[in-house]
């Protein structure tokens, strides 16, 4: 088997998390998709490193790990926050800018 | 090498093997027979895991399908010579981040579930058809892109891979990492200011409830069913030492719905005695059992110490 076959896996699930946040109204969904999207990513990545034999590429996603629980950490206290003002999670309703 | 070696030993002999057997590439840099099948099985399940993901009704479920992708995930790490990450991924994701989300699941409500109705026309079929071309796209550039024979990581891990990773971290990289420190304290302070709510009203401490207490004379409590009861059922009030029912002995929920009973009928025949004579008495006992619904409640109560055969059999028994 091909190391290709990593990267197919992870374009699939790549898409499937990018889907997800545009098509799901409810925030917590969305924002499961962007983790999706990051967690594909981090496959490309540790897959590219053993392509190339060079252990950066974990030390990349490592990073990303950590950058996507500080996001997630903001995320899900703006999640709330907002929940508390507008007794709800969709991101529809999430629209005191719209004149 | 050597220490690498013994390393290698003090690991549990099928779990080393395994291992070695996972992240090693054959000549040609293709992958072993194992970690094909691994690849295979575990695509499929995390595959399905993410779709099902995109079409979960309940955001409950879509958590615990996200929960089976990570942990797949983890498992294609440590498959491709990255233990360290495979571990991170378990502890950081699944655990710390899947049940952060899980928490704020259940702050905003479990049912809360996806409004259907179209704020912009044909958005959702905009974004799966987006989504599609995304996948077509990019399947299409990682599948005729060329990389090279696979090097594969057995030299970069000689020393085992946290080691090796611990040396490009706190060294080429040591200045992101501290970046990284102070992003995180950021996000925490951030999300501390963004949950804190100020007080509206003054405290109610202890001091305060007591002196509000005394002062509404209910020191002692509110009145219990007490040796006039006839019930001790929730909505039936207590009896005074004089007879008469206690209001305040229902709680306050059952009157504002109405499921309050009637006190009259358990006080009734308390205001035949207050008023009438022992004649009325005697009357009062002989209409006892048409008036008030007693004794199928009160029969099993008298009959408990009368079970004494049933115990006595027990006793036998043992």
């Amino acid at each position: 088997m091909s190391l290709t076959n990593y990267l197919v896996l992870a374009v699939i699930l790549f898409s499937i998390g990018a889907t997800t946040a545009l098509v799901r109204r409810s925030a917590i969904m969305a924002f499961m998709g962007v983790e999706l999207m990051l967690n594909a990513t981090n496959l490309m990545l540790v897959t590219f490193s053993r392509l190339h034999g060079n252990l950066t590429g974990q030390v990349l996603a490592f990073f990303v790990m950590v950058v996507a629980a500080a996001e997630v950490v903001v995320g899900l206290a703006i999640i709330i926050s907002i929940f508390r003002t507008r007794h709800s999670a969709s991101v529809d309703d999430v629209n005191l800018l719209k004149s | 090498m050597e220490s690498s070696e013994a390393r290698a030993a003090a690991v549990s002999r099928p779990t080393g093997l395994l291992l070695a057997l996972l992240g090693t590439l054959t000549s040609t840099g293709t992958t072993t027979t194992g970690e094909a099948i691994l690849f295979w099985v575990l695509a499929i399940v995390m595959v399905a895991a993410a779709l099902g993901m995109l079409f979960a009704r309940k955001a409950v479920h879509g958590a615990l399908s996200m929960v089976v992708v990570m942990i797949g995930l983890a498992f294609l790490y440590v498959a491709q010579d990255a233990p360290f990450l495979g571990v991170v991924q378990v502890v950081v994701y699944t655990g710390a981040v899947m049940m952060l989300f899980l928490f704020v699941l259940m702050l905003v409500g479990v049912d809360a579930s996806d409004s259907l109705t179209e704020t912009l026309r044909g958005q959702r079929w905009l974004a799966a058809l987006g989504g599609l071309g995304l996948l077509i796209v990019l399947v299409g550039v990682v599948v005729r892109a060329e990389f090279g024979s696979p090097k594969g990581l057995t030299d970069a891990n000689a020393d085992s891979n946290p080691v090796a990773l611990a040396r490009l971290v706190f060294g080429s990289y040591a200045f992101a990492l501290e970046i990284v420190g102070a992003l995180l304290i950021t996000a925490a302070v951030g999300a501390l200011a963004l949950t804190h709510r100020r007080r509206l009203t003054p405290r109610v401490t202890q001091r305060e409830r007591s002196e509000a207490r005394v002062k509404a004379g209910t020191a002692a409590g509110k009145p219990a069913p007490g040796v006039y009861a006839r019930h001790n059922a929730m909505d039936v009030p207590a009896l005074g030492p004089d007879g008469r029912p206690i209001e305040a002995s229902v709680s306050r929920v059952l009157r504002v719905r109405g499921q309050e009973a009637d006190a009259r009928e358990y006080a009734a025949r308390i205001d035949r005695v207050l008023s009438g004579s022992g004649s009325t008495r005697r009357a009062s006992g002989a209409e006892e059992p048409a008036a008030l619904q007693e004794p199928p409640i009160e029969a099993p109560g008298e009959t408990v110490p009368g079970d004494g055969p049933g115990g006595d059999g027990v006793k036998e028994k043992s």
